[in-house]
């Protein structure tokens, strides 16, 4: 079994910075001697991820634009990454986004606007960067996604990002099924809270990192590098017979009821 | 508390990649140091590490000059 990742290029969306899991997906990818790509949102994000890959081991990272709310650019990003580099061996999308006032108070209150940018953002753009990586996947592949387990119970404050990461847990599936057949197989690590920058904007975030702490199994909230090495299992032949699968990093915290 | 002003500034500087004689206490991150909303969020959690304290939202709320956010870390010590 080759656990290296020497020779491999994968293209990591979502890095906002060093706090990012995208980040830490990154870090335990170069250190397994994968080549990386990055896509960023928009010129707001591009210098904070040329600096991070700075500190990469290796220094043959390449950048791309890529607006996940418009199918163009999805496609010429990919395009791009075809001609530069042609063949490439996995991704990793570490994408979603929900207004914040749809990030608090009762779910009830959802607007129509907010619940479709919640879902256009965090789990249609999945479909969307999936189709145009899986061609370039001409070795076979892994993609793997982001999710949560307020997509599978109630998390307080999670709201519709809750609902848009049950949409993303059941496209991951609809897609493992669909791109089986040409060897790429897809996944979702359900990580537990991290303090990033999108957690932030989650209602009283601070205190739901204490909650862990308490209740969980592990008796402490998960780190980046957990998070990135299993997603490194999951994008390495290490989990060859491994698709349509969430994975929870979460410290054992789904495993509670009533704690 | 000349400290505190100085340990956000230097905070300020690194994360706005501003000028250091444009950040005074007086100086509001939106308008004066040009933060969109996530630098906010940004410049609040390196504040949070930096001192080892939390900042609750609505007080993360509140904190719209730096002059604010030397004097909430100062009122928690």
């Amino acid at each position: 079994m080759n656990v290296s990742l020497e020779g491999k290029t994968y293209v990591v969306m979502g890095v906002a910075n060093k706090r990012s899991i995208a980040w830490g997906i990154a870090q335990a990818l170069d250190k397994m001697g994968a080549r990386l790509i990055f896509t960023y949102a928009n010129e707001r994000f591009e210098k904070p991820v040329k600096q991070l890959a700075d500190t990469l081991t290796k220094s043959d990272s390449l950048f791309y634009p890529c607006d996940v709310t418009d199918d163009a650019d999805i496609k010429s990003a990919f395009q791009s990454i075809k001609e530069d580099v042609g063949v490439i061996h996995g991704l990793a999308h570490c994408i979603a986004f929900a207004d914040k006032e749809d990030l608090k108070g009762e779910f009830v209150e959802t607007s129509r606007e907010g619940f479709l940018t919640a879902h256009n953002i965090s789990s249609y753009s999945l479909i969307a960067a999936t189709r145009e990586a899986a061609p370039l996947m001409t070795e076979g592949g892994s993609v793997v996604t982001l999710t949560y387990l307020g997509g599978e119970r109630v998390v307080q404050n999670y709201n519709v990002m809750g609902v848009a990461k049950a949409s993303l847990d059941a496209s991951m599936k609809y897609l493992a099924n669909d791109l089986g057949k040409d060897g790429i197989r897809i996944n979702a690590v359900s990580a537990g809270p991290i303090r990033t920058l999108s957690a932030k904007g989650v209602g009283d975030f601070n205190s739901i990192l204490k909650k862990i702490e308490e209740k969980a199994p592990l008796r402490k909230t998960v780190t980046q590098e957990e998070v990135g090495s299993t997603a490194y299992y999951l994008l390495s032949d290490l989990s060859k017979g491994v698709t349509g699968e969430i994975i929870h990093v979460d410290s054992g915290y789904s495993i509670l009821g009533l704690s | 508390m000349a400290e505190t002003f100085d340990r956000v500034k230097k905070i300020v500087i690194d994360r706005l990649d501003v000028e250091e004689d444009k950040v005074t206490k007086e100086a509001s991150f939106k308008d004066d140091l040009e933060a969109d909303s996530l630098d906010v969020v940004e410049l609040v959690m390196e504040l949070e590490d930096e001192f080892d304290m939390e900042i609750a939202d609505e007080e993360a709320e509140k904190i719209q000059t730096v002059g604010d956010a030397v004097d909430y870390i100062n009122s928690q010590a």
